[in-house]
């Protein structure tokens, strides 16, 4: 298919608001300002655009939950948290084309009437932290944005906020507390953030590939946009594809082309003539998938369907050298690290997880680890947590579990006692000056 | 490579902060962004650590102070994030991704060898300050793997000798 949101990759000097310009640049934001925001929702819901943050949320529904009359501010945050294992693709078109964002971002704070924007954007990414900003001075002073952008009366400040390191910010409302100031503790939701957000605000937020979306359905039309894809799964959807594969990297296909033709076909296959043993179709929050599934469709639904998740198209690919056990242990030690320990099924689960398979890595299995494993991700994913990272750690985990069981059967077999337990010792990375200590 | 060392202040030349002109005029700016103060938190700490190369119990109590918090919920939120150093760093900050794709594209195989090269492991800093080594998760760069962060900048599909040269070009810069 012809490149959308990656048609600038390749393009000398693409960053340039002159570059952008010149390829229909802010054409949309100009289409917008000239319709009324209910009229620019109602193109995105005709579009049938869908979340590329992960949940695959209608965007123009999303839009139209905030309340038309409240009074004061509301917000609209751009969420550039990207910490999904095996999602590299906001970076890619941050990287070649900041001005599809911002131009996004100006659209959608219309439509929802929010005057201030934010893009939260994950610590590390210091050089695309950087990029954006010189893209909103640049914008800003070719007057779309700020007081009156484009003579229309409309105001719009947008500001990039850096996180510090923490996945768990990239959660809507944890991002919301670290946006506030605080730790990225998510809220129980309702409400939602559209009704109570940001400062307890109305606010949106959303990924930044859907936002680059939107540009797209404003000047070439819902019915273009809809065209692409599959009825309820349209659109051009990067897939950012990692692991043992001859050319990883970030593809734009339409939504509905097979796991096959991404692995086989766009990727060239698996590296060094290696069979595929396995894959996660939407970075390792979304349930395993074996190399027998590899012809379901990439979309929402087909996944859904397929028992798993397209999450946010991350394609982690893994070949027949890989060990399943020692791969749920790398998995398990992420979300370890990365629950923020509200909820007792997700900090004290990820972190049993975590270390049942640690013993079994190092071959001290257990007969009962691994229905104990299924026991602890069924409890997690039982809707007993304050935020979805409790089903995240514990689907992929159990669908490893159930999928390869005969791999962690044979650790079982092949196990040694485990030796006698050494005293913990705290994890002391020196003295904090200034404490005393 | 344009890979800037940090430079750490020392630990009693920061037990009490005041910000001088230029950081107070960047922090009102940023306050202008923001609704609340409490806001500003992480910008500010980003730009304390920027000056200071870390946030000391005396950059904490000034933050605090300035955007009208108590230093303790600075403290909390200081701690919840990984980024913020609380300790004075090493020039170079060597940040290797351990999660699945890297892990598995020489990941492990760089880690070994970091270890071994620099006589250290995750969390340690080697005796004469150079470097650090740091155990991350996914960086968001998967494609790349494997991926070391030195400092602010990426460096990706990486594999022992370039990853080599890049310590040699490092060092030799002394
Ligand atoms: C644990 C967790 C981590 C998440 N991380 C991200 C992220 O890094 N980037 C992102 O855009 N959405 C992330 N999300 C999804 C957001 O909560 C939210 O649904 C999304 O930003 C909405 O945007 P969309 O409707 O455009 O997809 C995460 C969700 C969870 C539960
Ligand atoms: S489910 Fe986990 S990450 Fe989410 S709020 Fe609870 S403890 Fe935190
Ligand atoms: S797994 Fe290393 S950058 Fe994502």
């Amino acid at each position: 298919m012809e490149a959308v949101l990656l048609r600038a990759r390749g393009v000398p000097d693409s960053r340039a608001i002159a570059t952008y310009l010149a390829a229909g640049g802010y054409e949309g934001w100009k289409k917008a300002l000239a319709m009324a925001p209910d009229a620019v929702t109602r193109e995105v819901t005709d579009s049938e655009l869908r979340g590329r943050g992960g949940a695959g949320f209608p965007t123009g529904r999303k839009w139209s939950f905030v309340p038309k009359d409240h009074p004061g501010p509301r917000y609209l945050i751009c969420n550039a948290d990207e910490s999904e294992p095996g999602t590299f693709k906001d970076r890619e078109i941050i990287e070649h084309d900041p001005h599809q964002v911002i131009e996004g971002i100006a659209i959608a704070s219309y439509a929802v009437g929010a005057k201030t924007a934010y893009i939260y954007i994950r610590g590390e990414f210091v050089r695309w932290a950087r990029i954006l900003e010189e893209a909103i001075e640049e914008a800003r002073r070719a007057g779309f944005l700020g007081k009156n952008g484009l003579g229309s009366g409309f105001d719009l400040d947008v500001w990039v906020h850096r996180g510090a390191g923490a996945y768990i910010c990239g959660e809507e409302t944890a991002l919301l507390e670290s946006l506030e100031g605080k730790r990225g503790f998510p809220r129980l939701k309702p409400p939602f953030p559209a009704v109570v957000g940001a400062f307890g605000k109305p606010t949106v937020v959303n990924n930044v590939e859907t936002l680059a979306c939107v540009p797209h359905i404003m000047t070439r039309g819902a019915h273009w946009f809809a065209s692409i894809g599959r009825p309820r799964n349209t659109g051009p959807k990067l897939f950012s594809v990692s692991g043992h594969v001859n050319r990883p990297g970030v593809y734009e296909l339409p939504l509905g082309v097979t796991f096959r033709e991404i692995i086989h076909e766009h990727c060239g296959g698996i590296r060094g003539g290696r069979k595929l043993k396995a894959f996660f179709p939407g970075g390792t929050s979304a349930p395993i998938m074996t190399a027998a599934e590899v012809d379901v469709q990439a979309d929402f639904d087909a996944c859904a369907q397929a028992g798993t998740m397209l999450g946010s198209g991350g394609v982690i690919v893994l070949d027949e050298t890989v060990d399943m056990v020692e791969a749920a242990a790398n998995v398990a030690h992420f979300y370890a690290h990365e629950s923020c320990g509200q909820c007792t099924p997700c900090r004290e689960g990820a972190d049993w997880c975590k270390d049942i398979l640690d013993r079994m890595v190092e071959g001290h299995a257990r007969a009962a680890d691994p229905e104990t494993l299924l026991r602890i991700c069924r409890f997690s994913s039982s809707g007993m947590t304050i935020c979805p990272l409790g089903d995240a750690y514990a689907l992929p985990i159990s669908s490893m579990v159930n999928k390869f069981r005969e791999e962690f059967d044979r650790r079982i077999g092949t196990a040694t006692p485990l030796p006698q337990k050494k005293l913990p010792v705290l994890p002391w990375a020196g003295p904090r000056p200034g404490f005393g200590v | 490579m344009s890979t800037r060392p940090l430079v750490a202040a020392r630990p009693e030349t920061i037990a009490e902060v005041t910000f001088d002109a230029t950081l107070e005029e960047r922090i009102v700016d940023l306050l202008r962004r923001y609704p609340t103060r409490r806001a500003a938190i992480l910008p500010v700490l980003w730009l304390c650590q920027e000056r200071y190369g870390w946030i000391s119990p005396g950059v904490i109590r000034a933050v605090a102070q300035r955007l009208g918090e108590s230093p303790a919920f600075v403290e909390g939120v200081v701690s919840f994030y990984t980024m913020y150093y609380t300790r004075p760093p090493a020039r170079y900050v060597l940040q290797v991704c351990t999660t699945l794709s890297c892990a598995y594209c020489g990941g492990k195989e760089l880690v070994e060898h970091l270890k071994g090269r620099l006589g250290i492991s995750f969390g340690e800093k080697t005796p004469d300050g150079e470097f650090q080594l740091i155990g991350v998760q996914c960086l968001g760069a998967c494609g790349g793997a494997p991926v070391v962060q030195i400092n602010d900048d990426y460096f990706e599909q990486l594999d022992i000798k370039r990853l080599d040269g890049l310590l040699d070009e490092l060092t030799g810069r002394r």
